[in-house]
């Protein structure tokens, strides 16, 4: 038997595998037992650090799938769901949406530029992996109080970081969320999610199908950046981690970026090619077991073969590099030719590594010589899977059950100044600093830009609109994880609907603290059962997502943070309708029923510095009709806007709904009389879910409410759309507020830029 | 009618500017940067991205890919150049167009929406607009800040070949209504033939009213309507006057 065939052994150099080496790799004892059961021996060095980044949480999702597993994931127009690059649904007119979100938080927390740049690097490759096209991208940040020096320069570069790479590569950004608070002082969250398009027959998956196709390694060259990063990121940061963990964070190329992408779907639609998949988290380990894993077939391949760009490297180094910007491709046996022609044209190297096997195992040559060969399915698919218990912190408890209702009363100028006061704090005030630094223009198909309710955009050479919008606020879903994750579920969808688009499927990013700890586990449980209740009620399933935990630094917690992605459609763009008041004279309606819930709002945060109370409850046969509602109300033509209340309550709503987006003339005016037998700040500053405000022309209000009525949705006149450049007026309960548009403007637009225009 | 639309590795506006040529009743021609012929084609478009990734400066590398050649031969004999954003920048180092684009005031990516006022309407890229009309049309780019030295500068002035000057919604332009820092709040200028045509703003991004705005139709329309009518005598002439730029 030659060499090549024979069982992999040590090489030269290689550590003696101790239990402290494997503990280094993130491996329990019990785990490393299975793993030599797997193997039938012990593995090498190489086999190990394939196996710590396989089973890591980040590949393994070995703390979280089993929960997972609960999640409606099925509906007529679900294509592809969890388990791939990207999940996929049917969007009508023979096209298909690709969609997926994922979180970088651990690059961001040490380097904010690189760490929110790669981040949509990798975002955008799981989804033209699939054959889409990315045509928008919106993202969810979360971070500490803006007053923090630190908290500035993260925001500031990872603002930068985002917009340089998508602005590079011609994606247009149509949304997100960034919020501002304590829980995220040390740990920012940041989560990327792309949508594309393609043809519905044009959908392919990250496969090795047949034995003897050809393994190429295409794009940037692999160094030593980013080894283990998978396995950093399923750990938590403790103070002087920053230097330390530089060499784990990825440096990003969008130009390169930009050439893949064309290449990928080229190769795509050339035929020459079986399969493709990003070199992501734990790089060409995951790639290729993960492709052999699907097909159920095996891999070869030889990493003195691959491109390096750093002198000497080891098979271990080469398996686990996180090097940005490169794919693996399966090219169809005497194809070769044809797909390398491709990746020339646009400049790219490709390099013949191995091939497709039919041995079942992820196996691998260093100059022909056998350094590693695992069982593929095993590797890909026999991470344990742990659900231990979990137990809600008494801490948690105590703060839900505070009595918050002594917040409620304000009077006279107080209530004025707190209005004011809640739209100037950052968490609500206008985001334009930072939408104005990513391009939303680029692919001219933007409809619905940042800014408003969700963003939207138009399918080029048709009238189908895609609308998307990412929601999670963390405070509520701290004080309780499961309503606070339904109630990410339905903000999401009150946002698509309130476009006039209808909530069609989500994906997620969940971001959590250490799954070690008891509380963790119980925020998790709670939270992916409270996306379960409210996916299945609205009929959203859920076609993937990522779970990051470990986002701590010395031992302290983020909020829970499960952010939702929500798409949906609208079959003619000419139907879509926009946040703010349009016309003077115009009938200001609530939909739903006001219940000044102050638990964990942004007034009871920013003004009385409190995380306490009840969340606002979700109740979700209320928030199915209302998203019903809402695209039917937009096909018939009849609202002027709409505008759902979330953070900041009925304050927050009210001022966006006057003054509109920035740079698109003058903001109107409101009068509103509030009748609710409620106090007055929870009134205006509850963040009770279930609530969207419309505007109608006087002839529409009544084919308005007719329609709520017959969808079951409250419908209430509460005012009517005043003149331009006037005020907001309010009057309550023996209250009655003033508040002057231009000063409520430069509350609103003001906040960040005061806060960040000395950043660079 | 075919214009050629370039895509150098690292464009990303070239689908819009094919998508806004088709909308004016012309076919577009999709160019790969290293051919080394305009295959006949009517009129060129060096549409926005990042040409090989804006490496150096922007258009710094893309001036010496191939298809650069023959643009540079027909813009000098007097055919119709326009460059969107990125592909102002590029015709800017190819010397095709006098200034540089420095980074912007802010020193930040700005985009949004931007007012223009039309400055002439007798040219071949805004016969379709009325002369101080004010347009709309959105803006997205890190290195827009135009500058000239003083004496191009009074050149451009002097002989009517700044076309679009960023304004405010009444058509007034004034410092508040720059939003890069471009001398003389400079938007968009012609070579000395007035064959050649570069600017920031994106009218391939406002071609149709549900994208906000449908202002930047009327230029490709002009330049449609331009290649039609375009005479030999009024060729010779803008040769005549690129070349006379050049031995300047």
């Amino acid at each position: 038997m030659s060499r090549a065939n024979g069982a992999p052994r040590p090489r030269p150099g290689d550590p003696p595998i101790t239990p402290e080496l494997v503990e280094d790799h993130g491996l329990s004892p019990s785990e490393y037992e299975l793993i030599v059961e797997i193997m039938g021996r012990e593995p090498t060095f190489t086999e190990l650090g394939v196996f710590s980044a396989m089973w890591s949480e980040h590949c393994g999702y070995k703390n979280s799938k089993r929960l997972l597993r609960l999640l409606p994931t099925t509906a007529p127009w679900v294509i592809q769901g969890p388990g791939e690059n990207a999940g996929v649904i049917d969007i009508g007119g023979g096209w298909a949406l690709a969609f997926k979100m994922e979180s970088h938080n651990h690059p961001s927390a040490v380097e904010p530029y690189q760490g929110a740049a790669t981040g949509v690097g990798g975002i955008l490759r799981d989804v033209f992996t699939m054959g889409a096209r990315p045509v928008a991208t919106l993202n969810s940040l979360h971070f500490g109080d803006l007053e923090g020096a630190r908290v500035r320069y993260l925001l500031a570069g990872v603002v930068r970081g985002v917009g340089d790479y998508g602005n590079c590569v011609g994606i247009p950004s149509m949304g997100g969320e960034v919020h501002f608070d304590r829980g995220y002082e040390e740990n920012p969250i940041v989560n990327a999610m792309c949508l594309g398009i393609m043809r519905c027959d044009e959908l392919i998956r990250g496969t090795a199908e047949g034995v003897g196709n050809t393994l190429m390694a295409v794009g940037a060259r692999t160094g030593r950046d980013g080894i283990h990063g998978a396995t950093f990121a399923s750990e938590e940061l403790s103070e002087g981690d920053d230097e330390a963990s530089r060499p784990q964070v990825q440096v990003g190329d969008p130009y390169t970026e930009k050439l893949l992408l064309e290449a990928s779907l080229e190769l795509i639609a050339s035929g020459e090619i079986v399969g493709i998949q990003d070199m992501g988290a734990a790089g060409l380990t995951s790639s290729g077991a993960e492709m052999a894993g699907r097909s159920g077939t095996g891999v070869e391949m030889d990493v003195a073969r691959v491109p390096v760009r750093a002198e000497a490297m080891t098979p271990y180094e080469i398996l686990l590099s996180e090097s940005q910007e490169r794919m693996l491709v399966v090219a169809r046996a005497g194809r070769e030719e044809a797909a390398c022609q491709i990746l020339e044209k646009w400049e790219l190297e490709a390099a013949t590594i191995g091939q497709v096997t039919d041995r079942g195992t992820f196996r691998v040559l260093e100059d022909g010589v056998p350094v590693a060969e695992i069982p593929a399915l095993p590797l890909t698919e026999g991470c344990p899977a742990y659900e231990r218990p979990g137990e809600e912190s008494g801490e948690v408890r105590a703060l839900r059950a505070q009595d918050i209702s002594r917040y409620g009363e304000l009077s006279g100028d107080d209530l004025r100044v707190a209005f004011l006061e809640v739209v100037g704090t950052p968490a609500v005030a206008s985001k334009q600093w930072i939408y104005e630094q990513y391009d939303t223009t680029v692919r001219a198909s933007s409809i619905e830009r940042p800014g408003g309710s969700a963003g939207l955009i138009r399918i080029p050479g048709t009238d189908l609109g895609v609308a998307a919008s990412t929601d999670c606020n963390g405070r509520h879903c701290y004080l309780d994880p499961r309503s606070g994750a339904a109630g990410a579920v339905v903000e999401a969808a009150r946002n698509v609907a309130c476009t006039g688009a209808t909530p069609l499927a989500i994906t997620n990013c969940l971001n959590f603290g250490s799954p070690l700890k008891a509380e963790i586990r119980h925020q998790f449980r709670e939270a992916v059962l409270g996306i379960r209740d409210a996916c299945a009620h609205l009929e959203t399933p859920v076609t993937g997502g990522n779970v990051s935990f470990y986002n701590e630094t010395d031992g302290k917690a983020v909020y829970p943070t499960p952010v939702i992605g929500m798409v949906g459609t609208i079959a003619d763009v000419a139907n879509v309708v926009g946040h703010s008041f349009r016309r003077p004279g115009d009938a200001i309606l609530l939909l739903g029923h006001n219940r000044g819930e102050l638990g964990g709002s942004e007034y009871l945060y920013a003004l009385h510095g409190v995380v306490a109370g009840e969340p606002p409850r979700v109740d979700l046969e209320a928030e199915r009709a209302l998203t019903r509602c809402l695209p039917a109300m937009a096909a018939r033509g009849v609202l002027g806007s709409a505008h759902d209340v979330a953070t900041g309550g009925l304050a927050a709503t009210l001022a966006e709904c006057c003054l509109g987006r920035p740079r698109t003339g003058w903001p109107v005016g409101a009068s509103l009389h509030l009748h609710d037998a409620l106090p007055p700040a929870a009134l205006l500053f509850g963040e009770d879910h279930g609530r969207v405000i419309v505007s109608a022309s006087p002839a529409d209000e009544a084919e308005v409410r007719e329609i709520a009525a017959r969808h079951g949705v409250p419908c209430t006149p509460i005012g009517t759309v005043g003149e331009e450049r006037s005020s907001l007026r309010i009057h309550l309960r023996g209250e009655s507020l003033e508040l002057p548009l231009d000063l409520l403007a430069d509350r609103y637009f003001g906040a960040i830029p005061r806060a960040m225009d000395d950043e660079p | 009618m075919r214009i050629a639309v370039i895509t150098f590795p690292g464009s990303n506006c070239d689908q819009d500017c094919h998508r806004s040529v088709e909308a004016a009743g012309a076919t577009a021609v999709p160019v790969w940067h290293r051919e080394i012929s305009l295959g006949g084609t009517d009129a060129v478009i060096v549409p926005g991205g990042f040409a090989h990734g804006d490496y150096l400066r922007p258009g710094a590398i893309a001036r010496f890919s191939p298809i650069m050649t023959p643009v540079v031969e027909f813009a000098r004999a007097g055919r119709l150049v326009v460059g969107i954003c990125n592909g102002f920048q590029i015709l800017c180092e190819a010397g095709l167009l006098p200034g540089a684009l420095l980074r912007n005031r802010s020193l930040r990516f700005q985009s949004h929406d931007c007012a223009l006022r039309v400055e002439r309407s007798d040219t071949p890229f805004t016969s379709r607009y009325r002369e101080g009309q004010v347009i709309r049309m959105p803006l997205a780019h890190a290195d827009g800040n135009y500058y000239a030295d003083r004496g191009a500068l009074e050149e451009l002035e002097s002989e009517g070949r700044v076309l679009f000057r960023y304004s405010d919604a009444e058509g007034e332009s004034t410092e508040e209504a720059n939003p890069n820092g471009s001398l003389n709040r400079i938007a968009g200028i012609v070579n000395e033939g007035g064959n050649v045509l570069g600017l920031m703003p994106h009218p391939d991004r406002a071609i149709d009213l549900a994208l906000g705005s449908q202002d930047g139709l009327p230029l490709f329309e002009s330049l449609v309507d331009s290649v039609h009518q375009r005479t030999p005598a009024q060729m010779a002439a803008a040769e005549g006057r690129a070349l006379a730029g050049t031995a300047r």
